[in-house]
């Protein structure tokens, strides 16, 4: 659907520039006439709140790294020398610091919106596989930004997290080291994470850029799962949905703006308002709440397998989460995209599956005792069963429901329904929806 | 390319209702400027002196070490302060050096409003003490004539070698470059042997 | 999508019910007491007066053993402290701005009362002057060693931001003041070590050795208390610090409350203008949504979709 340029230049300067470079053509191109299913809905309109994260993070990033000072003695004076002195200091801090939780809730449920209406089937398998690596990068970044604050969460956040990779069998101790720069975390640690949490967003930008890219070659998905088949199933992306993400976007920002004034330390930790202290571990790490699931399957492993320790198979089994999540293209054998017109069984173990994601979120947060690890083992075997069991079988064993025949069509028997139900002389009560 | 409009009549197409729809959008596009606007005002003022800053605002000094015709540097506001205590001969110098001579007229001085006439009277608290700030009025170097031996002009006051401007004994510019006499920062003596500058 | 909602509901509402089962392990600590704060909710603002006194109790009382490293005097007075002045007393010469910290007759004074050394002077030594509203509280160690080696091992928290540094600050810091008690029948405590159920530990270790069987294990029936033990000694009593407003009574539970107010105000100084910004965003995005709402109504309304 990659679609013929519509642009007209209107005026001497614009033809005369795009002559030499159609950038506004491509703008245009891209986010004016480009063509959009019509039945977009709000779910989708996470990658327009995503895009607007990623910007605020990098405008008070930079904001901030004016003021902050990437040294082991000095990074947590100057956060509160940001928070009590720099003009609204307070409000970029914050707005930073939740911003990176804000980013989280929206690509967890950008992340789900595609799991539920199978976008990243073929062929979107590109725009999938980007999108994971963004994934990926943003964790990578709020990981470092977090040791940041050098608050006794940050250093031992840092400590925990660096130590894993000392399970590579061979070269796992030399290779920690070489990421401290040290034999411990410290100023080098400190000053290089700075240098990679200024950096990495630039990349996250760049792929973003690639994300769009991949999208605008075959398209936008959309809730049928039925491809666009003529004009009449798209509207141009703007206005239509330039003030729809718009309007998403705002709502977005009512939530935003509510952690962010009223509860700005409700999603961090209290011991991060403790300098760092290499003598004393807080009694009970956690991170981020939106590394919580991922942490819980990196716990859950406290048993050797064969020749490979526990510590080296909670490693394994973390980082195979995510990396499983590129293989998620093959590993779904489903005939038709949308689980909107997959049986109940699927649409059931696709409600486990997220509800597993949040159970796992949970029990990242609990000590590491019993039950709670027996528990995040059961939910991370769940985790694994699903993707690489449950999607395969579901897919080749289902029988579909039948598909619309176009976007319109869907759209139109939806209208129908719609106006029978107001047109009822006699209005019987409707159970909510 | 037709795109669409064969299927979807274009906005604010419908007659009277248009300008009552226009009127919508156009609200909406002026409320994203105005949040875009009212974002870009703490992103903007972060840049200025932050309260800490602000607060380091003044410096006492002991001048009772210094000899008649010398001079000394002390820092105030990251900047150079000159404190020269000056010989009579300088004094009568500066105060015979006629108006018209002075290529900037205005007496630069943060204790008084700063456009009075450049007199010498303009230009100190004490007549023995002039204290400048020491940053040429041209693009922000720190002339000589401070420390012993140093070039002092041919105004026998302050030399700034960056671009050659040259500097009387009361802190006006006579030749070269710079626009402006030298600033007198706002102070006050304390007693006969302290003064606060800021 | 229906389905994701529901779900989203139910695995809240599983979320909620196991929090439940969340603490069940051992070393607890007492539930805290809930006070009404006035910094809380969206439209919360100190109660300046009682930030005034809970300064006067941190400064006779706990500035003994506990810093306050990242305050200055300043803060005290700019915008939102509990010294700020909307204009200067009578008499002030009019170029004085009493708004701005450094021209405020009260923090100046303040300050000029404590001794701060600076230096080096000329001749290379430091020296000490009286104090300037630009400069940050003096604490009452030299550094971790001193102060560890005073108060015997325990090295006394820094104060800036101990009303954000532990979970529920305030009602905490409240909690442990008013919270000192006799340690229960069932445990020792040693020597300088003093219970309390709100502080953080595990007291399991010191039952006495009636009530554990050979292993450490503690016997059947036997209650572990609240809490555990801390190095400080119940700092408050009644009439402990003397208040110049002859209303305040001067208990405890005032003190405490007080000093609680004085260490939130201390962490989070600019909490009344974040707020304030707060209701104001607020306000003009609920508006924002309705405007960009009603547009998109417009723009899509002849649009089945």
């Amino acid at each position: 659907m990659s679609h013929e340029s519509t642009y007209v230049p209107g005026s001497a300067i614009e033809r005369w520039l795009d002559k030499r470079l159609p950038i506004i053509r491509l703008g245009y191109d891209s986010f004016g006439d480009f063509p959009t299913p019509k039945n977009l809905n709000y779910w989708y309109t996470f990658g327009g709140i995503l895009s607007v994260c990623l910007v605020i993070q990098i405008v008070t990033g930079i904001i901030l790294a004016m003021h902050y000072t990437p040294h082991v003695d000095y990074a947590f004076e100057s956060v509160e020398h940001i928070m009590r002195d720099v003009n609204y200091g307070d409000i970029m801090r914050y707005a930073h610091a939740n911003g990176a939780s804000m980013f989280f809730i929206a690509v967890y449920l950008h992340m789900f919106r595609g799991l539920y209406y199978g976008s990243y089937k073929d062929p979107r398998e590109m725009l999938w596989i980007i999108g994971v690596v963004i994934f990926i990068l943003m964790m990578a970044t709020a990981f470092m930004g977090y040791v940041l604050p050098w608050g006794q969460m940050s250093y031992w956040g840092a400590t925990v997290i660096t130590s894993l990779f000392s399970a590579i069998p061979l070269i796992g101790d030399s290779l920690k080291t070489l990421l401290w720069g040290g034999y411990s975390v410290d100023n080098p640690t400190l000053n290089r994470f700075y240098a990679l949490h200024y950096l990495l967003p630039f990349l996250i930008a760049g792929a973003v850029i690639l994300h769009i890219w991949a999208l605008h070659i075959p398209g936008n998905a959309n809730p049928t799962g039925v491809e666009v088949k003529s004009k009449k199933d798209t509207l141009p992306f703007h206005p239509y949905y330039t003030v729809k993400d718009g309007f998403a976007i705002v709502v977005f920002f009512i939530l935003f703006a509510a952690f962010l004034f009223y509860m700005p330390n409700s999603l961090g930790h209290p011991d991060n308002y403790i300098p760092a202290n290499p003598l004393v571990t807080p009694e009970h790490i956690v991170p981020e709440w939106y590394f919580l699931p991922f942490y819980a399957m990196l716990r859950a492993i406290d048993f050797n397998f064969l020749f490979i320790s526990s510590k080296l198979g909670g490693v394994i089994v973390m980082f195979s989460s995510l990396i499983i999540l590129f293989f998620l293209p093959w590993l779904d054998r489903s005939k038709v995209r949308s689980h909107r017109y997959r049986s109940t069984a699927a649409k059931l173990w696709f409600v486990l599956f997220v509800a597993d994601c949040v159970f796992l979120g949970w029990l990242g947060g609990q000590v590491a005792e019993q039950p709670f690890i027996l528990f995040s083992q059961l939910a991370t075997a769940f985790y694994f069963i699903y993707l690489l069991v449950i999607l395969p079988l579901l897919g080749l064993m289902e029988t579909p429901k039948e598909l619309p025949k176009s976007i319109s069509e869907d759209v139109l028997s939806n209208t129908k329904k719609k106006a029978a139900i107001s047109a009822t002389p006699e209005p019987v009560a409707q159970p909510a929806e | 390319m037709n795109s669409v409009s064969d299927t979807q009549p274009s906005v604010g197409d419908h007659g009277e209702e248009t300008t009552r729809r226009d009127f919508i959008h156009l609200m909406a596009i002026g409320a994203t400027g105005a949040a875009v606007l009212a974002v870009g005002v703490p992103a903007i003022h972060q840049l200025n002196p932050d309260a800490s800053v602000r607060a380091l605002a003044t410096k006492e000094v002991d001048i009772s070490a210094i000899d008649i015709g010398q001079a000394i540097k002390v820092m105030w506001q990251g900047k150079p302060v000159f404190i020269r205590r000056r010989t009579e001969e300088e004094i009568n110098a500066a105060g015979e050096t006629p108006i018209s001579a002075l290529k900037d007229s205005k007496s630069r001085n943060e204790n008084l409003t700063g456009s009075e006439e450049a007199t010498d009277t303009n230009r100190v608290v004490k007549p023995e003490w002039m204290i400048v700030v020491g940053v040429c009025t041209h693009l922000g170097c720190v002339p000589l004539g401070t420390d012993e031996g140093d070039s002092r002009g041919e105004y026998n006051g302050w030399f700034c070698p960056c671009h050659g401007s040259h500097y009387d004994i009361a802190g006006r510019i006579r030749k070269g470059p710079a626009p402006e006499n030298l600033i007198i920062p706002p102070y006050e003596f304390v007693s006969d042997t302290v003064v606060k500058i800021g | 999508m229906n389905t994701i909602i529901k779900t989203l509901i139910t695995a809240t509402a599983f979320f909620g019910l196991s929090v439940g089962i969340a603490n069940a392990a051992g070393g607890e600590t007492k539930e805290l007491k809930h006070h009404h704060w006035t910094f809380a909710g969206i439209t919360g603002a100190y109660d300046k007066e009682s930030v005034q006194r809970g300064f006067q109790v941190y400064r006779e009382v706990c500035s003994a053993c506990h810093s306050l490293d990242y305050v200055a005097f300043r803060h005290l007075g700019q915008k939102g402290g509990p010294f700020y002045m909307e204009k200067c007393p009578e008499g002030f010469p009019s170029t004085q701005d009493c708004r701005q910290p450094i021209a405020n007759p009260i923090i100046k004074a303040l300050a000029a009362e404590y001794e701060i050394e600076d230096g080096p002077d000329d001749g290379g030594d430091m020296f000490m002057r009286p104090g300037l509203p630009a400069d940050y509280m003096p604490g009452p160690y030299a550094n971790v060693q001193q102060a560890a080696a005073a108060n015997g091992g325990a090295i006394p928290p820094d104060f800036s931001l101990i009303a954000k540094a532990r979970h529920h600050g305030p009602d905490y810091i409240y909690s442990l003041l008013t919270g000192y008690e006799d340690p229960p029948e069932t445990i020792t405590i040693a020597e300088g070590t003093y219970y309390n159920p709100y502080f953080p530990g595990d007291s399991t270790s010191l039952l006495k050795p009636e009530y554990v069987d050979d292993e450490g294990h503690v016997l059947e029936g036997v209650k572990v208390p609240y809490g555990g033990v801390l190095k400080m000694k119940a700092p408050l009593s009644d009439e402990i610090v003397d208040y110049a407003d002859e209303e305040t009574p001067e208990t405890v539970e005032q003190y405490s409350e007080d000093v609680t107010n004085f260490l939130m105000w201390a962490a989070e100084p600019k909490l009344e203008s974040r707020k304030r910004m707060g209701m104001i965003s607020m306000i003009y995005l609920f508006i924002f949504a309705g405007i960009v709402y009603w547009s998109y109504k417009q723009i899509w309304s002849d649009v089945d979709h």
